[in-house]
């Protein structure tokens, strides 16, 4: 990383990186659209029948997996730029004192491009609420922030489509806009743990992180991709691999009954099922879409892939630091009904 | 003059790795410092640190948020 030199950046070479910019996106976008020839000519080269299921399997693993890769590591790198913009101090500034209903809304939006660790949960928790954002809308960021994330958009996008993403995308936000409104409608604010009350953070620090120029913004990028395809890349790869052999090998039909829109349960099994799951969105989502070509339907699915993302067991444990047990109750409650609802109605729309 | 920094964060990696920064950077430069590791929720919330790891030096918070930049860092240490 270049960032942070003390003097202002040389204009050619602002210049110079954004036309390497221009022209690794051109060679990305041309790569991009020989995947399916490149997938081809590499199973054509093993010595399988392309039509057999151990075929089947190996065309879709050497086409899932550059597939989602590329897509993953691109729209993590316009995240990490997008988020330069961004600071948990300048989003607590902006949302301190907002009234509730116009704040749901937009923690919901901030959550998505505010840069957050899970591991900074509870200091962030306890920064908002201590300056005066309002408990509702700290949740509204709070269930955005993890459940509409790049890695979950960049995977359903890559494997089933633009229009499933941007849907997952809505309706995460719509349940993080309204479970935020609920849970700040029931006024809650005395089940804080009592200490978490009584601080009185200072003002935000808003002199950080500030007068980044462009090149320092790609570098966020390229930090972003080196940080979470890092972490991320083995699961994708994993996930796809298990997905590949259910495309292979698992009946046609198999899912109807387990996971298909006719099995009502399914949408509250999959919701509880998802809890203690703590699997990132990178293994979980190739499985689901294979799952779904064997006739779970997508209601079903979306219900999982929410509540293995938005309600995880290990994130109530450290927010059990700053909350009581009752307000978590609300917390699983009112989100995983929403979950629900969501299933339940794409299982009726789709 | 020995530099005062903390390091706040509730003890993940990030914080770990960003602790041994300001020590490496520190010994770099030669400067004495003493890094105190601040994991108390409440104290970081005290502190104005709203995304860990945050850093402080000589009580003037300048870092907060992700791993900080080395060549920054020393920049904050000189200054400090």
């Amino acid at each position: 990383m270049t960032a942070h030199t003390d003097l202002p950046p040389h204009p050619r070479s602002t210049l110079v990186q954004t036309l390497g910019l221009i022209a690794f996106l051109v060679a990305w976008v041309l790569l991009y659209r020989q995947l399916i020839p490149i997938s081809d000519w590499l199973v054509s080269l093993l010595p399988v029948d392309r039509h057999s299921h151990t075929g089947e399997a190996l065309a879709f693993f050497f086409y899932d997996v550059p597939k989602v890769l590329m897509l993953l590591a691109l729209i993590v790198f316009a995240m990490g730029v997008v988020r330069s913009f961004f600071s948990a101090e300048r989003t607590r500034a902006l949302l301190s004192g907002k009234a509730e209903g116009a704040g749901n809304v937009m923690a919901a939006g901030l959550g998505v491009v505010t840069p957050f660790c899970s591991c900074s949960a509870v200091p962030l928790f306890i920064g908002f609420v201590s300056a005066g954002v309002p408990l509702g809308v700290t949740f509204s960021f709070l269930i955005a922030a993890p459940m509409v994330n790049e890695i979950a958009l960049a995977l359903l996008f890559g494997l089933l489509g633009w229009k499933v993403a941007l849907t997952y995308m809505g309706f995460g936000l719509a349940l993080a806009v309204i479970a935020g409104w609920i849970i700040g409608r029931l006024k809650l604010e005395h089940w804080l743990q009592d200490w978490v009350r009584q601080i009185h953070a200072g003002a935000a620090v808003e002199t950080l992180n500030q007068s980044l120029t462009w090149p320092d913004r790609y570098a966020a990028g390229v930090e972003a991709v080196r940080d979470i395809f890092g972490k991320v890349w083995k699961w994708v790869v994993l996930g796809i691999a298990i997905g590949a052999l259910i495309h292979g090998y698992v009946p046609a039909d198999l899912m109807v009954r387990i996971m298909g829109a006719d099995a009502w349960w399914s949408v509250p099994a999959a919701v509880v099922l998802g809890i203690p799951m703590y699997t990132n969105a990178a293994g979980v989502i190739p499985i689901v879409e294979a799952l779904l070509g064997k006739g779970a339907a997508l209601g079903t699915t979306l219900a999982f892939m929410m509540s293995v993302i938005a309600l995880s067991l290990p994130e109530m444990i450290i927010l059990r630091k700053v909350l009581t047990a009752r307000l978590i109750a609300v917390f699983v409650g009112v989100v995983g009904s929403g979950i629900l609802c969501v299933g339940f109605l794409f299982n009726l729309l789709f | 003059m020995t530099i005062d920094v903390k390091v706040y964060g509730p003890g993940c990696k990030r914080c770990d790795t960003t602790a041994q920064m300001v020590t490496d950077a520190a010994a770099k430069l030669g400067a004495e410092v003493s890094v105190e590791k601040i994991t108390d929720y409440a104290a970081i919330a005290m502190a104005g640190v709203v995304s860990t790891p945050g850093v402080s030096m000589n009580g003037k918070l300048v870092h907060s948020g992700g791993l900080p930049d080395a060549a920054a860092l020393e920049g904050w240490l000189r200054n400090a």
